[in-house]
């Protein structure tokens, strides 16, 4: 458990970095990417949004969260899922030595040392004062170098010409994207999209919270039970935790 | 053809050979205009092979620039008369080469309508951005090189800019490598092994390029390499060809010593299809044994067509190892939970559905090769690059025939 309390305070020292480096994105960029957002009120760096994934909640076969992902944020399946945006995906394991299955979603997993945010020429990759790890879709080039350096497979690349978007959710052909956390509804105060889709489907197994709060409910579950960050070898800090693997 | 029957349409020759290339640019540029309106649907690529053939084809060329330097090296950094003679020739091939790789990098960008972006936007962390600025360094020095060895005023600098040139050629390439240096979740490029890998295939690639471009200026003008130089040339390239071959072996002998590699090196070496293919036919036997055997062999070596052929099938060799490495890289699955077995929507756990890449795509690359055929071709007309060997040794092509 103090390695939980390392890991809450290491949050808490990034936020405050990320606070840092956020007062060179300009506000205007800021109020594109999340409309709900005033431009003047930047994220709030004493937070750090997570989620935690409880794979024994979680039902083999259950696709809602998927389907939620991609009603809120404007794009559905074409039936190429090579080339189709693939937020958030559900990943089905067969433990080789004993057999046991497990079922979960993966979606970007807004690690506190991004490598997407590392490679990327531009800085389009950026990570919030909050954690959250977004795109600035006016100043990514589409180099997709971000892709090759995620470890989780999380960014889509825009294939072809969108339709049918969410003002909400500006996207585009030719740029990189991925998982917002729902960064729009996340200002208005409402639940990501498929945090809110997995609970009407009465699994809730997607807890979303401030992780960097100790009396969340994300935080407490965090401090009771073992989680495990998916590849933690590479320390990237993950922001979204699983239990029950 | 009699040469001198050639020499008569020469000039016609030399307009068709411009209008040809001419014509593969153009057929880029129609690629590049396609993909751009259509986006990346149109190519084979995906979110699971991000990077395709463009890249392939920029990778080479930029890589085989930065060798191709390596010849105004040996001559001003190491004092070689033989080189020094090339020297001009060597830096005209790397700018040539560079830019013909850039247009293909830029072209193939998602938005290459947000150039500027790329100019003015610098994240200090990307080792991407870092080789804009090699690559544009580059630029610079060479030309500032090119100018001393040809303007007689500046001749005084030559050994300068020469140094320069070779210390930012080894660190452009080190760059280069880098980019996937850095994608340590990758397990094809996790390994402290790319940069001086990346060094030597530079070397060889730069070289064999250089010997194909000589052999056609020689023959255009009639004249035939001396015996002495072609042997050191090919004696060269050998032991370029088996440097690669070597770092090829030691890098993929480490891999499998790591357990954690075993199931990657199995899908390379043993059942990866095209990947497996091109590394063992490719890479292997067509871009390095046979050439090596030419090259060794005591006749065969020293005969310049044999040598031009040997370089040829090293440049294919370094096209199959570049495909195997960038696409048969990104095609192997990323492993996010070891010890289990991973299905999902999005090719989790298995080989990804088969790269099948399009005519644009390979359009777009040969367009950089063309880019950097036309400007060589045409520097070569204008200035000085042939190689100004000590001619007195030097006869027309019909009296020396070894
Ligand atoms: S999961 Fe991937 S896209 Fe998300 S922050 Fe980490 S590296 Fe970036
Ligand atoms: S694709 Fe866009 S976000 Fe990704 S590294 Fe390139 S510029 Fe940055």
């Amino acid at each position: 458990m103090s390695n939980m309390d390392k890991n809450r305070r290491q949050f808490i020292g990034v936020g405050v970095a990320a606070a840092a480096g956020l007062a060179i994105a300009p506000g205007v960029t800021l109020l594109d990417l999340a409309h709900a957002r005033p431009a003047d009120q930047a994220a709030d760096s004493a937070k750090r949004w997570g989620m935690l994934v409880d794979t024994n909640k979680c039902a083999t076969g259950c696709n809602d969260c998927v389907s939620a992902c991609g009603k809120e944020n404007g794009f559905g399946s074409t039936g190429h899922p090579e080339t189709d945006p693939q937020w958030i995906r559900k990943i089905e394991l067969k433990e080789i030595k004993s057999g046991k299955t497990h079922s979960l979603p993966m979606m970007c997993q807004h690690c506190a040392k991004p490598p997407c945010v590392d490679v990327c020429p531009t800085g389009a990759s950026f990570k919030r004062a909050d954690g959250i790890v977004l795109v600035d879709r006016h100043i990514c080039i589409g180099c997709r170098y971000c892709m090759m350096a995620c470890p989780y497979k999380a960014r889509s690349f825009v294939h072809e010409e969108t339709h049918d978007q969410n003002p909400d959710v500006p996207r585009g052909k030719g740029c990189v994207e991925g998982c917002t956390m729902c960064v729009h509804r996340i200002d208005r105060d409402q639940l990501p999209a498929c945090v809110e889709a997995c609970k009407a489907a009465g699994h809730e197994a997607i807890l979303f919270g401030d992780l960097n709060d100790a009396n969340s409910e994300i935080s407490k579950r965090v401090a009771t039970y073992a989680s495990t960050q998916v590849r933690a070898d590479l320390n990237l800090n993950t922001g979204v935790r699983y239990q029950g693997i | 053809m009699n040469y001198e029957n050639f020499r008569r349409v020469e000039e016609r020759a030399f307009y068709a050979l411009v209008g040809v290339l001419g014509l593969i640019v153009l057929l880029g540029a129609g690629a590049w205009h396609y993909m751009e309106e259509h986006g990346h649907i149109v190519t084979g690529m995906s979110n699971q092979i991000v990077w395709g053939v463009p890249h392939v084809f920029a990778i080479f060329l930029i890589v085989a620039a930065s060798g191709v330097l390596n010849i105004a090296s040996i001559g001003s950094v190491f004092g070689k008369t033989v080189y020094k003679a090339r020297a001009p020739l060597s830096g005209l091939l790397a700018l040539a080469m560079l830019g013909g790789g850039l247009a293909v990098l830029m072209l193939d960008l998602g938005r290459s309508d947000r150039l500027i972006i790329a100019a003015t936007h610098f994240n200090a962390t990307s080792i991407f951005a870092w080789n804009i600025i090699l690559y544009s360094g580059f630029f610079g020095i060479v030309a500032a090189y090119l100018w001393t060895m040809m303007d007689r005023r500046m001749k005084g600098y030559s050994r300068y800019a020469g140094f320069s040139a070779f210390i930012w050629r080894l660190i452009l390439t080190t760059g280069t490598g880098s980019i996937f240096g850095f994608l340590v979740a990758r397990q094809a490029y996790d390994s402290a092994l790319l940069a001086p890998m990346f060094i030597v295939m530079s070397f060889s690639y730069g070289l064999a390029v250089f010997l194909v471009a000589q052999s056609v200026m020689y023959r255009w003008n009639g004249l035939t390499l001396d015996a002495a130089i072609l042997r050191r040339m090919k004696n060269l390239l050998a032991v370029f060809v088996s440097a690669v071959l070597y770092f090829t072996l030691v890098y993929h002998l480490t891999n499998l010593y790591f357990a954690k590699q075993i199931d990657f090196e199995r899908f390379i070496l043993l059942d990866g299809g095209i990947y497996t293919t091109l590394f063992w036919l490719g890479q292997v036997v067509i871009g390095s044994l046979i050439p090596l055997a030419i090259l060794f062999h005591p006749q065969w070596g020293m005969r310049s067509g044999a040598v031009f052929s040997s370089a040829l099938m090293i440049i294919f060799g370094g096209f199959c190892q570049l495909y195997v490495f960038i696409i048969g890289g990104q095609a192997f699955p990323l492993n996010l939970f070891p010890g289990m077995e991973a299905t999902s929507s999005f090719f989790d756990g298995r080989m990804a559905h088969p790269y099948a890449p399009s005519l644009p795509e390979f359009l777009l690359g040969l367009g950089g090769i063309g880019i950097a055929a036309l400007i060589a071709v045409v520097a070569v007309r204008i200035l000085k690059f042939l190689p100004q060997d000590d001619f007195s040794h030097l006869a027309k092509a019909e009296d020396l025939t070894d």
